[in-house]
């Protein structure tokens, strides 16, 4: 019978939940490295034994881990992220430049197709891949330098480069998204890149339709319709239907359209999550009801999912690497909040329930489908 | 023998005890000492020193015979008692909290 397993990133350490099929009765290990930061742990597609996580600390610095056995046990790999050459100057929350400075990996991202090929992003905002099973990191520096760098300005929650997504049908087609420089786009494997903003406004910059600078949370796409992204912004849900030539607002009936997470449906292309709150000061549920909306529409119209969240006196957040879906039928949805609670729904979000209630503040969830 | 403490999380990371020798050819520095406990145990590169600069990672603090040299130069000798054994070198994670 066909399994998952839920990789859990929080602010002291990483867990795994493991199921069967039904998704009813689950195994959780952990903390992985307790104590540390785990930003992101992630499975390879190619190779589902094969995790990496991201550990950090303020204290200790990086650290990346590799798993050969399904998280069973784990190695430290390379943790040396080298910006190449000079790094120059962003600019700083006041304007004036700043030295590029390494802080954290927020985000792993595997190849489809090679288990030793793995993407990471990271703070200060760069793209850095191994081809060896993260033995070593290579900066793809044409990220970094684009003319637009030394403009860039972090967001209240860093400079980061959080989302990658690799075109499944051309591994050399890649989209990142940086807080908040905005989406950037490569089509030669990450040597050069390009803005991919255009559509967006954000109230928040001084042009608010600039061809950089726009607060992107996430973006997502469904691999059968790889032109076709979604993307949750500081404030605003956003559609492109041409790779991110441009994008248009799908926001619609949403009760509040700013959020950190956006998630696609495994097998409706068509069908999007994203969980609304009160706003860029409240990053809370409106009403202190927790709510996942969806649409089935590709944005526009939304429909409310609560039976089984609490709707009352509910103030987490979801961050923007912390929900995710399995690939069974029916989809399962899963999310973590920053109160500890990783909530799952066996049917597409119909119903939901609390996996675990007490885990620190979730930073990020990872779905493996495993057969 | 140097010994070395390590804190917690660096003593898991290493799979080790908070305590332990190493062998350190030349004089005792900072910097003779880190690069044994490194060369010893390759997990902790970058989580002492800052891998871009070299540098004493800022919330990391460096203790010995009561004193705290965190901000000695790293080819100053360290103390005597360090150099024959007679007291650790403590790595120490910077007190935060509150």
């Amino acid at each position: 019978m066909a399994g998952v397993r839920v990789l859990v990133g929080t602010q002291k350490g990483g867990f795994v939940l493991t199921s069967d099929g039904r998704r009813t009765d689950w195994e959780v290990v952990g903390p992985l490295f307790g104590g540390w930061e785990v930003y992101h742990v992630t499975g390879s597609p190619a190779d589902p034994d094969r995790l990496y996580a991201s550990q950090s600390t303020g204290w200790f610095g990086q650290l990346i881990q590799r798993s050969d056995d399904g998280g069973r046990s784990w190695q430290p790999a390379d943790n040396q992220f080298a910006y190449r050459g000079d790094p120059g100057t962003h600019q700083w929350y006041d304007g004036t430049p700043h030295p590029w400075e390494f802080a954290r990996v927020w985000h792993l991202e595997p190849s489809p197709t090679d288990p030793d090929t793995v993407f990471a992003g990271v703070e200060d905002a760069a793209l850095f891949k191994s081809t060896d099973g993260a033995a070593s990191w290579t900066e793809l520096d044409g990220l970094r330098t684009h003319r637009s760098g030394p403009g860039w300005q972090p967001g209240a929650g860093g400079m980061c480069v959080h989302t990658v997504l690799i075109d499944p049908t051309d591994h050399d087609r890649l989209h990142v998204a940086i807080s908040a420089a905005g989406v950037f786009r490569s089509a030669d494997g990450g040597r050069k890149w390009e803005p991919a903003n255009r559509g967006l406004r954000s109230e928040g910059i001084p042009d608010p339709d600039a061809e950089v600078g726009h607060c992107v949370h996430r973006i997502a796409r469904h691999p059968d319709r790889p032109d076709v992204l979604f993307m949750q912004k500081h404030w605003d849900v956003m559609r492109s239907d041409d790779g991110g030539d441009s994008w248009k607002e799908v926001s619609g009936d949403l009760p509040s359209d700013f959020g950190f997470p956006i998630s696609v449906h495994a097998h409706e292309p068509d069908t999007v999550y994203v969980v609304p709150i009160t706003s860029d000061s409240m990053h809370f549920p409106p009403d202190g009801r927790l709510r996942v909306y969806r649409s089935r529409t590709g944005g526009h119209e939304w429909e409310p999912l609560a039976r089984g969240l609490p709707q009352g006196d509910c103030y987490v957040n979801v961050l923007r690497d912390a929900m995710a879906v399995d690939g069974l039928d029916p989809c399962g949805v899963y999310f973590g909040t920053t109160g500890g609670q990783v909530y799952a729904s066996a049917d597409a979000g119909d119903t939901w329930h609390a996996l675990v209630r007490d885990l620190p503040r979730v930073l990020s969830v990872e779905v493996q489908t495993l057969q | 023998m140097i010994d070395v403490v390590l804190p917690y999380h660096l003593s898991t990371l290493a799979g080790t005890g908070r305590r332990v020798s190493l062998e350190v050819a030349g004089p005792v520095t900072q910097r003779a000492v880190l690069d044994a406990l490194e060369e010893t145990y390759p997990m902790l590169r970058g989580t002492v020193r800052d891998p871009a600069t070299g540098c004493r990672r800022p919330f990391v603090r460096f203790f010995a015979c009561e004193e705290d040299l965190s901000h000695e130069p790293p080819d100053l000798p360290l103390p005597p008692a360090v150099a024959t054994g007679e007291e650790p070198f403590c790595v120490v994670g910077a007190m935060a909290g509150g």
